[in-house]
């Protein structure tokens, strides 16, 4: 065998595209169900009171920061419960005896989990469709930043599945550290509303700097400059890279 | 011999200290069976899954068909299957499906007659569709076996292949090793079934504490270290043995109803007929008679015990 062993990367994700297909439903039930009553809550009840966040309807200003969330939650959960699963059942003996590279390996689960993440977040976009008018002013860099968005995630999903030793510590990272700073990251607000010192505090947010360059693609505005949102998203990305690569390469928690 | 696999001076020490393989050296044949025998946690499973690169070596080479198992992991793994011992598989997926995930795994193009063929002669074939979930253990081992061999290896690892598994099926197994060899598949097997080992390896190798204590030929070890039993029932139960038999070194058993006579198959006098001429002459009667191989069983549980004792 020479060059990328695709046979095996397809395999990888088709194997795992078939365990999201028999959750299927309530895969995209719950990310629906969700989207409706987040629009029921802020859109109808909260966003009545309140006319527009930077030029854009409240209920349309949310949809960016309630894809983002589904997307963080849902790249880390596939991507963690990817790896998890054959390494708690013992059936990562497979992976790791056949012909397959870190690369391979890592692009078969991530690019799966990204498919499967990036999917829910474009339900969520239609669903929103349903209930307010979005409009996307750069589809490109939508696009460009769902999936960079996604990538990344799906990566410290994938290593949060390596270092997890059970099921509950695959959910203590995007339970108790992702979703609150999802919220505190201006999902749902502009961080222009914050008073000092919060506004400068949430700086400090990197979720902050995701979500704001991803409403940058919809809306045109941001509260951070896009150039730093971009960059802070690509950083996220390499150094997640970068652990990958090392876990790999010392084996750590995969080979004894 | 054309060896498939060496390995030369192979240790493996786990974070915890322990010291799994001892400087191991192995080569092993094209097309032969060889089974590794040894108590648990000799290092029997360390030494596979490295070959295999499921752990990492410490110290040492080993190289699969001229590949080296680090520089060269893609050739060398192409070229193995490996049935681990633990009863691993993913109990959602139909049979087919996972052996079909197996054979992309590496790399191997769709094949569905293949798959069917090798269904069918694991008698898998009527399970095809079933969820692996809803299938005996006996048959969850035989699609393990299926998954390692759906990539048409050349080297194919079995390790502990017939624990948990009904008579009836390990016969099977073996007779389905038999068949692969056949084709020109070098195997090697791990197995606490000593008969196992005894019934199909071409050679046997002893492992204990990480060291690799013998390498030999099954028949020849048999022949250098088995050794034949004579028993004779005594017609009246005796206190202790004369000092006239001393010669043959007899044990006394069962009470002193059974006199035991160990002695070399192969020697030109085995002493047996001068045994009996003195009992006779000692008017010591005996009722009946029987001879015995000595296993290879008793030949590893012999090793084993000299090398802990050395």
């Amino acid at each position: 065998m020479t060059g990328i062993n695709w046979r095996g990367v397809l395999a990888i994700y088709k194997f795992e595209m078939h365990r999201f297909a028999r959750t299927l439903w309530t895969g995209l039930a719950v990310p629906v169900i969700t989207t409706s009553l987040y629009f029921i809550v802020f859109g109808s009840a909260i966003g009545s009171r309140m006319s527009e966040v930077d030029g854009v309807p409240y209920g349309a200003f949310i949809v960016p920061g309630l894809m983002m969330l589904s997307l963080f939650t849902e790249s880390i959960f596939n991507a963690s419960f990817g790896i998890h699963m054959p390494r708690f059942t013992g059936t990562i003996y497979e992976i790791l005896s056949a012909p397959l590279s870190a690369f391979e390996t890592v692009l078969g689960y991530v690019g799966a989990a990204m498919t499967k993440s990036t999917t829910v977040a474009l339900v969520i976009l239609l669903t929103a469709n349903l209930f307010v008018d979005v409009r996307i002013e750069h589809p490109l860099p939508m696009i460009a930043f769902l999936l960079l968005i996604a990538a990344t995630f799906c990566l410290f999903g994938f290593i949060v599945g390596i270092w997890a030793k059970g099921f509950e510590q695959l959910q203590v990272i995007p339970l108790l550290i992702v979703t609150p700073m999802t919220f505190l990251g201006g999902a749902f607000y502009s961080i222009d509303m914050l008073a000092e010192p919060w506004r400068t505090v949430t700086l400090f947010n990197p979720v902050v700097y995701l979500i704001n360059a991803f409403r940058w693609t919809f809306y045109g505005t941001s509260d951070v400059a896009v150039g730093v949102s971009f960059a802070i998203t690509l950083a996220i990305f390499v150094i997640c890279l970068a652990v990958v690569a090392w876990i790999f390469r010392t084996g750590y928690r995969l080979k004894s | 011999m054309d060896p498939i696999i060496r390995i030369s001076g192979l240790t493996k020490t786990y974070e915890s200290g322990l010291q799994a393989l001892k400087a191991v050296d192995l080569e092993i044949g094209r097309g032969e069976i060889f089974a590794l025998l040894g108590p648990n946690g000799a290092g029997k499973t360390t030494l596979i899954s490295i070959v295999c690169g499921i752990v990492r070596p410490s110290g040492g080479t080993v190289t699969v068909d001229g590949h080296d198992i680090i520089a060269g992991y893609r050739a060398t793994r192409s070229a193995i299957g490996l049935v681990p011992q633990e009863l691993t598989t993913d109990a959602f997926e139909t049979v087919w499906d996972t052996v079909s995930f197996s054979r992309g795994l590496f790399g191997k193009p769709r094949e569905p007659a293949y798959i069917e063929r090798l269904l069918k002669q694991l008698s898998l074939w009527d399970k095809r569709t079933t969820r692996i979930k809803e299938l005996s253990g006996g048959m969850k081992r035989r699609v393990m076996i299926a998954k390692a061999l759906s990539h048409q290896p050349t080297v194919l690892f079995l390790d502990e292949p017939s624990a948990g598994v009904d008579v009836e099926l390990r016969r099977g197994m073996w007779e389905m090793v038999r068949e692969l060899r056949e084709q020109g598949v070098t195997i090697i097997l791990t197995t606490h079934y000593i008969e196992e080992a005894e019934e199909m390896a071409d050679r046997v190798g002893v492992i204990s504490h990480g060291e690799l204590i013998l390498v030999e030929e099954t028949a020849s070890l048999m022949q250098k270290l088995g050794k034949r039993e004579l028993t004779l029932k005594l017609v009246e139960p005796m206190a202790s043995i004369p000092p006239e038999l001393d010669e043959w070194a007899l044990e006394l058993r069962d009470e002193g109803n059974e006199l035991l006579f160990t002695f070399d198959a192969k020697a030109e006098r085995t002493g047996i007929a001068s045994l009996i001429r003195r009992m006779t002459d000692l008017g010591i009667g005996f009722k009946d008679l029987a001879t015995r191989q000595s296993s290879l069983e008793d030949i590893f549980v012999r090793l084993v015990h000299e090398g802990e004792s050395a």
